[in-house]
């Protein structure tokens, strides 16, 4: 009798397929087995957004076999002009309804996973357990950290890809013997010390550069072919167009990919990043505050009030709460002096982060009756005027 | 001698608004103090209250990592260019990822 052999039916691409990546196919560094390596690869994509949007719509078109997505968020108008996964139409939709339509219209012949969850310490492990490659599109530490440490301890490589106003971040941490993003940063800076993207603003462009090549250093493991981002840092500054490189090292210290890990299982990410609720400024519960109710009975009864705004000018110009006066709050420690001779005042930002720091910079610089406006500007139109237009 | 110190994005606010900062110095803490002199807001930035970088704040001379090299101690040349470089989060949208 024969010995028994299990005979893995080989994969082949149809006519269709073959005219559709027949570009690839003459390429020597894909040709057909790249392609069909391609076909029987798995890469999750953290976030339909704005690094999700370019990596999802490559890896579709590149015919990637299973192209997975986690996202619970829906489709806003401010996500427009850089998550392009999704348009006009689709706001008000789930990320994950709008990106599936999209990927099989880009490629029908590729399987989209869905899943609409927010990534937790509890499910990671799971979910990214039935992939190849881990995209990271996410764009706050916690989750990060979770990323990052679920990709070391199911030995995935992780391809990173981070955005900020004109600059942008890539590399690919976690392959096997390169380091991981804790080799690079041990720790996360404490909230407020970096401002985010909703309060910092992002070209709609760089996401796009950065996605796209987070896209190539994900179909580059796949294939095997090139140098990938692995050690590598790449920092991308579009003002100047300029790419620079840096050298990155495994730390053997490392907690978790080092010689001696001491984090063997997924951790509690937000007390690590010590986050509590994400849009409360931490510091809430010290300082004075008002509301939006109030400022606004004090402003009909032409009450002796300072409204300042702590925002940046452009902010200010898309809308601005009557009588407020602009002193954004990196200029205020040198501006106190146009501040001197008013007693009441009430300060306000977007949404009430900055001008709680800078309520507590006033406070300590003596003026005592200080308020921070709770929920800012947005509550300001939420609640009292509507007409203005929301950022 | 002075030496160019690349200050990034979320941090140029706190540097005068200036994408590149010269400073003088013959190590990286030498520089980094004449810098943070200047622009004492940086300071908190870099500095925990202890008196250390930051942990989520790396440095590097040229391409390499100085924490791998000298740390502060790292001598600087004629020409070298040093680089901050911050964690950055930024990326899709998907603030409230954990709850």
């Amino acid at each position: 009798m024969k010995p028994s052999v299990v005979v893995e039916k080989p994969m082949a691409l149809n006519n269709q397929e073959v005219a559709r990546y027949s570009r690839h196919l003459i390429m020597p560094e894909v040709g057909m087995s790249g392609q069909l390596k391609l076909k029987a690869a798995s890469v999750l994509c953290i976030g339909a957004g704005g690094l999700g949007s370019p990596v999802a719509l490559y890896l579709a078109a590149a015919g990637v076999g299973r192209i997975g997505i986690v996202d619970f968020d829906v489709v806003d108008f401010s996500n427009l002009h850089r998550q392009i996964i999704h348009g006009t139409p689709d706001v008000g939709r789930s990320k994950l309804d709008s990106a599936r339509d999209r990927l099989t219209a880009i490629n029908p012949e590729v399987t989209v996973v869905t899943h609409e969850i927010a990534l937790s310490s509890d499910n990671a492990l799971d979910i990214l357990a039935d992939y190849q490659i881990i995209v990271d599109g996410t764009d706050n530490f916690p989750t990060r950290y979770l990323v990052n440490d679920a990709c070391v301890l199911l030995s995935k490589p992780n391809v990173y890809g981070s955005i900020f106003r004109f600059e942008g971040q890539a590399s690919v941490f976690a392959a096997k013997n390169g380091p991981c993003y804790r080799c690079l940063y041990p720790e996360p800076p404490p909230p407020g010390l970096v401002p985010s993207c909703a309060e910092g603003g992002v070209l709609g462009i760089l996401p796009g550069v950065v996605g796209t090549i987070q896209a190539t250093e994900a179909v580059k493991l796949i294939i095997g072919v090139g140098e990938p981002l692995i050690n590598r840092f790449l920092i991308y500054d579009a003002l100047k167009m300029r790419f620079r490189e840096l050298k990155l090292r495994k730390d053997p210290n490392c907690l978790v990919c080092g010689n001696n890990p001491t984090v063997r299982e997924l951790i509690d990410y937000e007390k690590f990043c010590n986050v509590t609720q994400v849009s409360e400024p931490h510091t809430e519960s010290t300082i004075s505050e008002t509301t939006v109710e109030e400022l606004k009975r004090s402003i009909d009864k032409q009450e002796n009030l300072f409204i300042l705004d702590v925002r940046e000018p452009q902010e200010h110009q898309i809308c601005r709460i009557p009588g407020s006066t602009l002193i954004p709050l990196g200029d205020l420690p040198t501006r106190l002096v146009e501040l001197e001779g008013y007693d009441r005042m009430v300060v306000h930002c977007k949404s009430g982060m900055r001008s709680a720091k800078a309520v507590q910079l006033l406070h300590k610089a003596g003026f005592k009756k200080a308020k921070n406006l709770r929920g800012g500007i947005l509550a300001w139109i939420d609640k009292i005027d509507s007409s203005l237009p929301k950022y | 001698m002075a030496n160019e110190i690349i200050i990034p994005t979320p941090l140029r606010v706190y540097a005068g608004k200036q994408d590149v900062v010269e400073a003088e110095g013959s190590t990286v803490g030498e520089l980094l103090d004449n810098l943070t002199s200047e622009y004492t807001e940086l300071r908190n930035h870099l500095y925990n209250d202890e008196g250390k970088l930051r942990h989520f704040v790396n440095v590097y001379v040229n391409d390499d990592d100085i924490r791998y090299l000298q740390k502060e101690a790292t001598p600087i040349k004629d020409g070298d260019t040093v680089s901050i470089v911050p964690s950055v989060a930024g990326g899709s949208g998907l603030a409230m990822a954990i709850k």
